[in-house]
C-alpha cells in the first residue's frame, strides 16, 4: 500500500503571539503622550496558528467539499437506515445481475443483493476500520515519537530502532502474514494495521519534536522548575501537533484502502461483514458483463479516500506556513 | 563516506533479527495451529502431525526454531513448503519476473512522476499543475486493484492494446500493462512530492545567485533545482518499494503474472505458513538492502548526511 510521502518536519515558531514589548523612545513629554506609544496594538486580535489556519481553510472551496463529504460519509456509517430501507443480506437469487428498477437505483449484485444497500452498509466497516487505525496510530506513534526525540540518548536509539524493526516490513506484506492466523474482523484488522502501521507517525512527530525541544520556551520552563514529562506534555506536543495532524488525516484514507485491499485478498473482513471491499472482490468476476457491480462499491470507496485526502492536502497548506503559495 | 557506510551497514542487524523475529513469532506464536490447518476439517493424525512437527521443528522451544530458522536463511536453506516444493526454489523461479516487473513500475513512475511534478511544480497554479493535482488524488484514492481491474478490462480486453494476463509468456510487452498499474499509485506520490520541493526549491537563495551569475534558466533548473528536489524523492522511492511488493501481490494477481507476489498469495490462500514465512523474510531483506542503497545515494546526493 502506498506509504504517504515524507514530510519534513515543519519548524513551527513560537512567535505568533504579538509582542507588547515594543522598542522604547523617548519623546519630548509635552508633545507626545507616552502613553500613545506604550499602548499595545488591541484593534488586530492576536492569531494563533489554529485561528490562522482557520482563516486559510474557510475560505477554500477544497474544505468545504471535502468536509461535507466526509461528514456524509460518517453519517452513512452511523445511521445506514436513514439512507435504505433494504436489507443488504436479504437477497433474492432472481435477481441476479438485474438492472436498476424502482426502489434498487444501483440495480443487483450476483446474488440478488441490492447493489444500493449494499454500498450504503458497507460504508460503517471502511469508516471504523480507518478511523480506529488512525486513532491507534497517532496515539502510539506520537506518544513513542515525542518520547525518543525529547529524552534522546539511549531512549530514541532503542525506540527507534523498534520502530525500524516495524517500518522493515511492508504493511501489507506483515497484514497478509498476520491475518492469516488470526480472527478476522474490524478489531483485529485495525489492530493489525495500527501494530505495523505507527512507525511513520512515530518518525514524524520525533522529527517535529526535535525542531521544538531546543526552544526559549522550553528552556523557560525548565528554569522555571518543570519535570520533563510535564514539558513534554504540555509545551513540546502541542507544538509538534501540526504534522501529526496532516499526517494522521492522510492516512485515514491509506488505511481504509489498505482495509479493502485485504478484504479483496480474502484475508480482511470476513464475507459475513458487508464492505466496499468484498464487494469489489466479488465483483471481479462480472465485469466484463456487468459493470455496475464494480462501479458503485468501488466509487463509494474512491470518494470517501478522495475526500479524506483533500481535507489532507487542505490541513496540510493551512499548517505548514512553508508550503503556502506567496 | 566509509565511516558512514560502516555505520549504516551495523545498523541493519538489529533491524534484520527484530523483523524476522517478529515475521516468525506471528506465524508460529500466534494461535491457530498451522499442522491442523493442513489437515482441513479432517484434521491431522496425531501420529503424522508428530512427525511433522519434528520436520518443521515445531516440537522444539521457540528460541531454538528460530535460531535453526536463521541458520536455514542464511545457508540459502529455506526449507520445504507445505506442499513439498522447496522454498529457495519457488523464490528463485519466481524473482526473476517480480524483479522485472518492479523495476519496469520503478522506471515508470520515477520518470513520468518527475518529469509531470517538474513541469507542475515550475508552473505552480498553473492549468497543467491543477489537472495532474486531480489526476494524482484520483489514482491514490481509487485502490490499485481497481485501477487494475478497469486497465484489464480497457487496454487488455476492450481496446486489445496489451494482452489482458500475462500467464507463462513474460516479456517486456506482457508486463507493461501490469507494470503501469503497479507504478500508477506511487507516480501520483512521486509527482506530488517533486512538484512541491521544486515549487519551494524555486524561491530558495541558490536559486536566486545561479540566476544572478548568468545562468541560464534550463541550467538552473535542471542542475540546481531539479538536482536538490530530487533528495526527497529518492528517499521515497526507497520506502516505496516497500509498497510495490505489497502492491505485486495483488496486481499480479490480478494480471496472473507468475511472480513472487502470486506465489506469495497462493501460499497465503493454501495457509502454508513455512512458505509464508520465507517469502516475506526474503522480500524484507530485499526491501532493507534497497533502502540501504537508498541511503548510500541519499549521502551522495546530499553531502550534508555523510558528515552529520
Amino acid at each position: 500500500m502506498p506509504e504517504t510521502p515524507p514530510t519534513g518536519p515543519s519548524t513551527m515558531s513560537h512567535g505568533d503571539q504579538p509582542r507588547h514589548d515594543q522598542v522604547h523612545f523617548f519623546a519630548d513629554e509635552d508633545r507626545v503622550a507616552l502613553l500613545e506609544v506604550d499602548v499595545p496594538d488591541e484593534t488586530s486580535a492576536p492569531t494563533s496558528l489554529w485561528k490562522d489556519a482557520w482563516n486559510q481553510v474557510k475560505v477554500r472551496p477544497l474544505f468545504w467539499i471535502s468536509a461535507v463529504m466526509i461528514v456524509l460519509v460518517i453519517l452513512v456509517a452511523i445511521f445506514p437506515y436513514w439512507f435504505t430501507n433494504t436489507e443488504p443480506r436479504q437477497c433474492d437469487l432472481a435477481n441476479s445481475y438485474g438492472g436498476p428498477e424502482a426502489g434498487h437505483p444501483f440495480g443487483f449484485d450476483r446474488q440478488g443483493c441490492d447493489i444500493y444497500a449494499r454500498t450504503i452498509y458497507g460504508a460503517r466497516a471502511s469508516v471504523i476500520v480507518g478511523t480506529l487505525t488512525t486513532i491507534g496510530v497517532t496515539l502510539i506513534g506520537s506518544i513513542i515519537g515525542g518520547i525518543a526525540g525529547f529524552y534522546g540518548k539511549w531512549v530514541d536509539s532503542i525506540l527507534s530502532r523498534i520502530g525500524d524493526v516495524f517500518f522493515a516490513i511492508p504493511l501489507l506484506l506483515a497484514a497478509i502474514v498476520t491475518m492469516q492466523v488470526i480472527d478476522r474482523n474490524v478489531w483485529t484488522v485495525a489492530l493489525v494495521l495500527t501494530v505495523f502501521g505507527w512507525p511513520q507517525i512515530a518518525r514524524i512527530t520525533r522529527g517535529a519534536v526535535l525542531s521544538v525541544k531546543n526552544s526559549e520556551f522550553v528552556t523557560a520552563s525548565q528554569a522555571l522548575g518543570l519535570s520533563k514529562p510535564a514539558i513534554l506534555a504540555k509545551h513540546v506536543m502541542p507544538n509538534a501537533l501540526a504534522p501529526i495532524i496532516v499526517i494522521a488525516t492522510v492516512s485515514l484514507g491509506t488505511f481504509i484502502v489498505a482495509e479493502a485491499t485485504l478484504s479483496y485478498l480474502g484475508i480482511g473482513l470476513p464475507p459475513t461483514v458487508v464492505s466496499w471491499g468484498g464487494d469489489i472482490s466479488n465483483a471481479q468476476a462480472a465485469i466484463r458483463t456487468n459493470a455496475q457491480v464494480l462501479f458503485y462499491p468501488a466509487g463509494a470507496l474512491g470518494l470517501t479516500v478522495l475526500s479524506f485526502m483533500m481535507m489532507g492536502d487542505v490541513v496540510r497548506d493551512a499548517l505548514d506556513p512553508k508550503a503556502r503559495t506567496r | 563516506m566509509a565511516w558512514y557506510v560502516a555505520r549504516r551497514v551495523m545498523q541493519l542487524i538489529p533491524v534484520f533479527l527484530g523483523a524476522t523475529l517478529l515475521i516468525y513469532s506471528l506465524v508460529f506464536l500466534l494461535p491457530g495451529d498451522p499442522i491442523q490447518a493442513l489437515g482441513g476439517e479432517r484434521g491431522v493424525p496425531p501420529a503424522v502431525a508428530d512427525q511433522l512437527r519434528a520436520q518443521y521443528n515445531l516440537d522444539k522451544p521457540f528460541i531454538v526454531q528460530y535460531l535453526l530458522y536463521l541458520q536455514g536463511l542464511f545457508s540459502f536453506d529455506l526449507g520445504v513448503s507445505f506442499s513439498g516444493r522447496e522454498i529457495s526454489e519457488i523464490i528463485a523461479s519466481a524473482f526473476p519476473t517480480t524483479f522485472q516487473l518492479a523495476i519496469m513500475a520503478l522506471v515508470i513512475e520515477t520518470v513520468l512522476g518527475v518529469g509531470v511534478g517538474l513541469i507542475a511544480g515550475l508552473r505552480k497554479g498553473g492549468i497543467f499543475d491543477a489537472t495532474f493535482l486531480i489526476v494524482s488524488l484520483l489514482v491514490i484514492a481509487v485502490p490499485i486493484f481497481v485501477i487494475g481491474f478497469v486497465f484489464q478490462f480497457l487496454f487488455g480486453v476492450q481496446l486489445g492494446w496489451f494482452p489482458p494476463t500475462v500467464g507463462s509468456d513474460v516479456s517486456f510487452y506482457t508486463l507493461m500493462l501490469p507494470a503501469i498499474v503497479l507504478g500508477s499509485v506511487s507516480f501520483a506520490y512521486v509527482m506530488r512530492l517533486t512538484r512541491t520541493t521544486v515549487a519551494e526549491n524555486l524561491g530558495a537563495d541558490y536559486v536566486r545567485t545561479a540566476t544572478a551569475k548568468g545562468l541560464s534558466r534550463r541550467r538552473v533548473v535542471s542542475v540546481h533545482v531539479l538536482r536538490n528536489s530530487m533528495i526527497p524523492v529518492v528517499t521515497f522511492l526507497g520506502v516505496d518499494l516497500g509498497a510495490l511488493m505489497g502492491g505485486a501481490v495483488v496486481t499480479e494477481g490480478i494480471f496472473n503474472v507468475p511472480g513472487i507476489g502470486n506465489a506469495l498469495y497462493t501460499a497465503i490462500k493454501a495457509q502454508d505458513s513455512p512458505a509464508v514465512v520465507s517469502i516475506v523474510t526474503v522480500l524484507v531483506i530485499v526491501f532493507l538492502i534497497a533502502n540501504l542503497l537508498v541511503d548510500l545515494l541519499y549521502a551522495v546526493l546530499d553531502p550534508r548526511i555523510r558528515y552529520a
